[in-house]
């Protein structure tokens, strides 16, 4: 059974169709990542399977459920499904450690003592324990998305989305957050991550899809795909990034 | 990242003049405002009128004797703003989540919520005194007490939580969206969102209005008086009407004033502050 199933997704807003048929099956422990020009709907896609936007046309369907079907508890969908923004999203009126354990506990209904538990283990291990009680505004960028993604992990999620979530650092904070999600992977983590970190793409991915308006357009290893991709548009996409240096 | 410092004195430096010349310009403004009201004063107290202004509305001898029965009566204003104010912030926050709530099945609650705040910001207050005070006790209505009072605040209640719902509700749209999308991607309702992530940054950044609108609110309290408590301007009007000296009006006034500066300063302090933090954070 595979970790995620999109199967014909459709979604407009309003005459502006972003999504034109999309059709994924994620395995797993697969980190599948899309790559494709600003625009060409990686990101409404993760936030489609995560539930945030409704989608027009299609079927999602996570671990063997549809979640798409009609009179499902999407609070409960989301509480499997962690996603991860560009622009970080954490509360800024919490500190890090309320941050992490607002949802476990309120949604999973955990105790105050068993969340913090979750959250500092969790903080431990990706370098953070220290941050624990400062509030996100005193933290580094690089420092606030490791937080999302252990906050996003405190829910223990089966399946993690990943929303081009180094695009907004600092040249210099990438790595830190990079390294986090390269420790997901190792660990067995079911990923579908949208980015422009090319290298980081071929490094860490089981599989790279190229998306071109609304459609997958490509897919495969990333060796082949970023050697000898077949379709002209991905070749040219890859010869623009590889001109503007980020290969 | 941005340092924060050097934009917030740049700002200043924008709008209020360069920094070197603090001391001067203090001068310069000590000098202008003492020449200002000194020629005001001259102004004032050599027109023709002025013995008979002065007499009338500056009369020690009646200050004193009216004073003591006035600050009593202002205990009523006191008490009449902070019942109010306790009901305001708490139904107005109702009314603002009403009217903030999305989904179409939602709609009436939305409807009903901006029909009251339509209504109740458009009718003057001293009205809606006036029929509370004189109409609903004339219901009879059981186990509603039937005091001016309570239909006083009842009144106040009604009127100012329609501004204070808008300054909720302006609060809470200020809030991105993002924050919201984060809440729920976590798996949190949407009441559970509202309740944990949007209302706390959303009440926290209106406190400045929220508290200018409760200066408005003391200064009211004072219409009441004409359904019948005796509180401060009420009690003013019983001593003018004894010596047909003027003086206890501006004894009235000084009390309101003592009452609301603090407020309106604590207020300002909390937007400069609100700001700087703002200025602080705004780096990234």
């Amino acid at each position: 059974m595979s970790a995620l199933a999109v199967d014909a997704l459709r979604k407009s807003f309003g005459k502006l169709e972003v999504l034109r048929g999309i059709d994924l099956e994620v395995a797993e422990h697969e980190v599948v990542c899309l790559i494709g020009a600003s625009g060409s709907g990686k990101s409404t896609f993760l936030r489609c399977v995560n539930l945030l936007e409704p989608i027009d046309e299609g079927r999602i369907v996570v671990a063997g459920e549809e979640i798409t079907a009609r009179g499902i508890d999407v609070n409960r969908v989301r509480r499997r499904i962690g996603i991860v923004f560009q622009a970080f999203n954490l509360f800024p009126h919490m500190s890090v450690l309320r941050n992490v354990t607002l949802a476990p506990r309120r949604a999973l209904g955990l105790s105050r003592a068993e969340a913090e538990e979750r959250a500092v283990e969790l903080l431990e291990r990706f370098g953070l324990a220290d941050k624990r009680d400062e509030y996100p505004d005193r933290l580094s960028g690089g420092q606030q998305q490791r937080v999302a993604i252990v906050r996003a992990l405190a829910m223990r999620p089966d399946l993690m989305l990943l929303d081009e979530v180094t695009s907004a650092l600092d040249p210099e904070l990438v790595a830190e957050v990079l390294n986090v999600i390269r420790e997901l992977a190792e660990a067995g983590m079911t990923m579908v991550i949208a980015t422009h970190e090319m290298a980081f793409a071929r490094d860490i991915a089981d599989r790279v899809c190229f998306l071109d308006e609304g459609v997958i357009l490509e897919q495969g290893p990333p060796e082949q795909m970023f050697t000898a991709p077949l379709e002209p548009r991905t070749q040219q996409f890859l010869q623009r990034i590889t001109e503007a240096g980020r290969l | 990242m941005t340092e924060p410092t050097p934009l917030g004195s740049r700002r200043s430096r924008i709008l209020g003049g360069p920094r070197s010349e603090g001391a001067r310009s203090a001068l310069i403004a000590a000098v202008s405002t003492i020449v200002f009201f000194g020629l005001a004063v001259l102004l004032v107290t050599n027109a023709p009128g002025w013995p008979e202004v002065k007499r009338s509305f500056f009369s020690a001898e009646q200050f004193r004797d009216s004073f003591p029965d006035i600050v009593e009566a202002f205990g009523l204003n006191i008490r009449l703003f902070l019942v109010a104010e306790v009901f305001i912030l708490a139904f107005a926050l109702l009314l603002a989540v009403m009217r903030s709530v999305p989904g179409a099945v939602f709609f009436p609650l939305r409807l009903l919520a901006t029909a009251y705040t339509d209504l109740f910001r458009s009718v003057p207050t001293v009205l809606v005194i006036y029929i509370l005070g004189f109409g609903a006790p004339t219901l009879q209505l059981s186990g509603v007490p039937s005091s001016p009072f309570f239909w006083g605040v009842t009144a106040l209640v009604l009127v100012y939580s329609a501004y204070v719902a808008e300054v909720y509700r302006a609060g809470i749209q200020s809030v991105h969206p993002s924050q919201e999308a984060a809440a729920r991607s976590l798996g949190l309702s949407q009441p559970q969102a509202l309740r944990f992530v949007i209302l706390p940054q959303a009440v926290r950044r209106v406190v400045p209005p929220l508290l200018n609108d409760f200066i408005g609110l003391q200064k009211d309290t004072a219409l009441v008086a004409l359904i019948g408590p005796v509180e401060a301007f009420r009690q003013s009007q019983i001593e003018v009407a004894g010596s047909f000296n003027y003086t206890p009006y501006l004894a009235t006034a000084l009390l309101f004033i003592l009452l609301t500066i603090p407020m309106a300063r604590f207020t300002d302090w909390l937007i400069a502050r609100n700001r700087r933090r703002e200025l602080a954070a705004g780096g990234r």
